[in-house]
């Protein structure tokens, strides 16, 4: 490249470096990792996300000198088949700078925190040579994840969106051989699998659009498509609208595909919090967001995208209720509030989407670490626990039960759970929420830094929760009633849900002598949490809904076109603000003021009966699909193998009607004179012959070198004869 | 007949007596000092030529410094002659007429068909001076520097090779 | 004026000894010096040809393969060594393990 060209693009011509930093990082330590300190993978790792996040920076820095112009940086060649030309062009643009910033910014910083956790996680597990591969696959992730956010085309987004998908899978079964509480089962495989086939179904969607844009549009790259975003058949848009909401309800996790997410959680919890909530599953909002021009041609694909995205939000919020593990609660609270955001850019109002997606990046990611900490915090108090009072022999038993993460109680879909179950029914689990309490006193930095995720995500001012939220909550009710009240509904269910957390797991006292003896985390987790509960807490300042702010809405508009600046409006903020202020009373009253004992059943379980335990079950939704997809499909699976492939076609077709023919045939045909004097000669005569001149060539490679030699010679001679005769 | 033509007759037949007796000698010392003969008459060409510089490194180099590592290694392994062989009858009278086919083939394809237009430039005054070789180090600095770099590694790493190759490993033996 | 024949025919006439050399010799060392001969009746060709086209290409050529043959000698030399320290002989003929 030439200097001007430098001169007028800034930091361009780093942009591939998104993707080459953390491809250095994970080739680093997946070649030298072995020799490596566990300090030095982890520094490595983190060093080549945050380099990322420096070029992200730059990249940020170069876009706003340029006014949000759109820039490409054309990397190589790509495919080039008849009239269709794809590149590896790299897109920088305000959309995409906005999220490689919290990529890669949200990324480092669980980079970090996962060099703490990590490092007790591998030995709670008692695996410690997994710690470096768990930073390849993170390092493979921000790779990926800088590939789908800066593609210049659908097919380079896909590209990352298949690699974060195959990343999600490698992580959630982290612990493949083992269930979330380390007893030996094939749980989180399953759960791995659930995700990446839960995902196929999307992506599946997500093909045929693009298969339909193709043959509509010609092109894959996204100016090209948006320009010509009118004169395709209004019909042929909704398609491949409708069918992309199907990728993203994969990876969004929206309804009705939202159902790996929740397992998801039995990856690691650094995983949990950059995968599965900051970063991976708000590729869909993106994806929408970054479609703006096509979704904005077609209102009806729109409302439905707003309906999908605000009946998650509600159904999910629900289902958090009734939930004892402390990450399933956010788990689920993560589809809700991805279903806020897809509600959102569904209504056309992507600048709120993109807002809530990145705040809930910085106070998601904080309660996902936050509540890692916690996990173990338990744990080591049960380590600790477990060492002063068991014998030796026990001890080894507990140690192998020992458990650091979230965990499912009830694997009912799980065969091969069986044998695992019932040979250590009473494992400890520290991601119980009915194990915990007290920990206010043994933890108070993550207590404190928990409270500010909370009250950021139940949305009171003036946490960043709050604007970005009310943002969406005041663009639904100017879009439609129906939206604007299952949203505020599903607001009121998120600050009780949270509350409920926040009493049961830090108040009242400790219900096992695990939390009892529950220990701080070390600074390495800690700073940064303090960091992201810094930005929860500051991240409303982005956007501010008052005059001369709007600060993200100016800075999206150069991508996604002029976009409608909302005040701040009294009725809509006060109503969420009290609905929300009321859940926490609500919450308190339950579980805050008389707090929970031990072996006590849920209060709400009281009020609520058949309703709760609805929740409790997230509303049977696994068993549903279990009955209407898993079950019939094994028996087709069974019909197909059984029946069809081996009574009809080995059975009778193989075995009698061909296999007779045969039979018959050779009776008839392969008599002795033919088969033995005729063929049998012919084969015979072959091998000898074979076997003659095999062993006269043989002699040739004597073993001395001065006859290979007289050999070559023999060749050049020939050779240079055969040039003097020519 | 000038004197030129008599100087490289007589210097053409002593290097291929040199080379035969070398090929003939029965014992190996002989065979290295007919070899040093033929190279220092190969010397004597270059400077025919017009290449005093590389007729002064065949010297130093080629009969000087290999073939000194030659005899060295001829008295670490003795001199003793081989007993006679029965195997490859047929070597000895094959190479020999393979050899001559392929001494008249070469000469004739590089005579008639390789060959540049022109004679052998005569040595005169301006070449066996100091610009000549001035200006082959010129072109060996500039030019071909990364060749000669590559070459200093390649003579590093032949000498460690050896030195490697010919160690006695610890109690391998 | 000699003419550049004469140093091909000289060339070719020491390159085939060398290659007999190789061929009928089976003393080791010796074959190990004959390929030495065949390198400078290359090098010769190449600095006669060299010489009429006026080029210093050719010497500098003879150069890098004088460099090149040191170290060849240097390595091969060590292996004949290493070769008779195992076998007690310098015959190649000994050296026909590696046969069908």
């Amino acid at each position: 490249m030439h200097l001007s060209e430098t001169a007028n693009t800034g930091f361009l011509f780093l942009a591939p470096w998104l993707v080459f930093f953390p491809v250095i990082g994970l080739l680093i330590n997946g070649i030298f990792g072995g020799r490596l300190s566990e300090r030095m993978v982890g520094a490595v790792a983190s060093l080549a996300s945050g380099a990322a996040f420096v070029v992200s920076l730059l990249l940020f820095v170069t876009v706003s000198g340029s006014h949000g112009e759109a820039m490409r940086w054309h990397l190589a060649e790509w495919i080039h088949i008849g009239e269709l030309s794809l590149d590896w062009t790299f897109r920088v643009d305000s959309l995409s700078t906005t999220m490689m910033l919290v990529v890669s910014g949200v990324g480092t910083l669980i980079h970090i925190y996962a060099i703490g956790y990590m490092h007790e996680d591998v030995r709670f597990k008692s695996d410690p040579g997994r710690f470096r591969r768990f930073f390849v696959f993170l390092n493979l992730f921000i790779a990926a994840m800088m590939i789908l956010v800066s593609g210049d085309s659908y097919l380079m987004l896909f590209v990352g969106w298949e690699g974060v998908g195959l990343c999600s899978f490698l992580l959630i079964g982290f612990w493949y051989e083992m269930d979330t509480l380390a007893r030996p089962s094939w749980a989180n495989s399953d759960a791995a699998k659930k995700a990446f086939i839960a995902n196929r179904v999307g992506d599946f969607g997500f093909l045929i659009a693009g298969f339909l844009m193709f043959f509509a549009f010609g092109s894959f790259q996204f100016d090209a498509v948006f320009a010509k975003a009118h004169e395709v058949p209004h019909e042929m848009i909704i398609a491949i609208t409708l069918f992309m909401l199907i990728g993203v309800a994969g990876k969004s996790a929206q309804i009705p595909l939202y159902v790996w997410l929740p397992d998801a959680m039995a990856g690691p919890t650094p995983v949990s919090a950059l995968i599965h909530a900051a970063t991976m599953v708000t590729a869909g909002v993106y994806l929408i967001t970054r479609s703006a021009p096509l979704y904005s041609v077609v209102h009806e694909a729109q409302n439905i995208v707003a309906l999908v995205g605000a009946i998650t939000a509600l159904f999910a919020a629900t289902i958090a209720v009734g939930q004892y593990d402390i990450k399933k609660v956010l788990a689920y609270s993560t589809i809700s509030q991805l279903g806020f955001m897809v509600a959102a850019v569904g209504m056309g109002a992507y600048v709120a989407g993109m807002f809530h997606l990145v705040t809930h990046a910085f106070f998601k990611a904080l309660l996902f670490l936050s509540a890692g900490s916690v996990i173990l915090g338990v744990e080591r108090g049960h380590h600790h626990a477990a060492h002063a009072h068991a014998s030796p022999l026990s001890q080894r038993e507990r140690a192998r039960a020992r458990e650091s993460k979230g965990k499912k109680k009830e694997e009912r879909h799980d065969a091969h759970d069986d044998h695992a179950s019932a040979e250590h029914h009473e494992a400890f689990d520290p991601g119980d929420m009915r194990n915990m309490g007290g920990l206010r006193k043994t933890m108070p930095v993550t207590f404190w830094l928990y409270m500010i995720g909370t009250i950021a995500l139940a949305g009171l001012p003036p946490f960043a929760g709050f604007w970005s939220k009310d943002e969406i909550l005041l663009d639904a009710s100017h879009h439609s009633q129906t939206i604007y009240w299952l949203l505020t509904v599903a607001a009121f269910f998120t600050a009780f849900y949270m509350g409920r957390q926040i009493w049961m797991v830090f108040f009242g006292e400790a219900r096992h002598e695990a939390a009892a003896h529950a220990e701080e985390s070390p600074k390495v987790m800690t700073v940064p949490l303090m960091i992201l509960a810094a930005l929860s807490i500051l991240g409303g300042a982005l956007n501010l809904p008052f005059e001369g702010f709007h600060n993200l809405g100016h800075w999206l508009e150069y991508t996604i076109g002029e976009v409608e600046a909302l005040g701040l409006d009294m009725q809509v903020a006060g109503v969420s603000t009290v609905l929300a202020l009321i859940a926490i009373l609500i919450s308190w009253l339950l579980y805050g003021r008389n707090p929970m004992k031990q072996g006590q059943v849920d209060p709400l379980k009281k009020g609520l009966g058949p309703i709760f335990t609805g929740m409790e079950n997230k509303w049977y939704v696994d068993e549903l699909y279990h009955a209407i997809i898993v079950t019939p499909f094994n028996k087709i699976s069974y019909f197909l193998a059984d029946v069809i492939d081996w009574r009809f076609w080995h059975d009778w077709f193989h075995e009698k009607v061909i296999a007779g023919t045969y039979n018959w045939i050779s009776f008839i045909g392969l008599n002795e004179y033919a088969d033995q004097k005729g063929i049998d000669a012919i084969a015979n005569g072959l091998g000898v012959w074979t076997q003659n001149f095999s062993a006269t060539l043989r002699k040739v490679q004597n073993g001395f070198v001065r006859s290979y030699a007289l050999s070559v010679l023999l060749g050049v001679v020939l050779i240079l004869g055969y040039l003097v005769l020519k | 007949m000038t004197l030129d033509l008599a100087l490289f007759l007589l210097l053409a037949l002593i290097a291929i007596a040199s080379a035969l007796g070398m090929l003939l000698s029965k014992n190996a010392v002989y065979s290295a000092l007919y070899l040093v003969l033929n190279f220092v008459t190969v010397a004597v060409f270059y400077l025919l030529l017009g290449a005093p510089f590389i007729a002064m490194a065949q010297i130093t180099v080629y009969a000087g410094a290999i073939m000194v590592l030659f005899l060295f290694v001829i008295m670490l392994l003795g001199t003793d002659e081989l007993p006679k062989s029965q195997v490859l009858p047929w070597q000895r009278p094959l190479a020999i007429v393979l050899s001559v086919l392929l001494a008249a083939e070469a000469t004739f394809l590089l005579v008639t068909k390789a060959r540049p237009a022109g004679n052998v430039l005569q040595p005169d005054e301006s070449v066996n001076t100091m610009e000549n070789l001035r200006q082959l180090g010129m072109l060996l600095f500039t030019d071909y520097l990364l060749p000669f770099e590559v070459v200093s590694i390649l003579l590093l790493v032949a000498m460690v090779g050896a030195i490697i190759l010919t160690k006695k490993e610890k109690g391998a033996r | 004026m000699i003419p550049v024949d004469y140093y091909i025919i000289l060339s070719a006439i020491l390159f085939v000894i060398g290659v007999l050399g190789v061929l009928i010799r089976r003393n080791a060392l010796i074959i190990f010096m004959s390929i030495e001969l065949m390198l400078n009746a290359a090098n010769l060709a190449i600095v006669a040809f060299g010489s009429v086209i006026k080029s210093f290409d050719g010497q500098i050529f003879v150069f890098f393969v004088i460099a090149v043959a040191a170290a060849e000698v240097a390595v091969g030399l060590a292996l004949i060594v290493e070769i008779f320290k195992s076998k007690r002989s310098i015959d190649v003929d000994q050296m026909s393990s590696l046969k069908g």
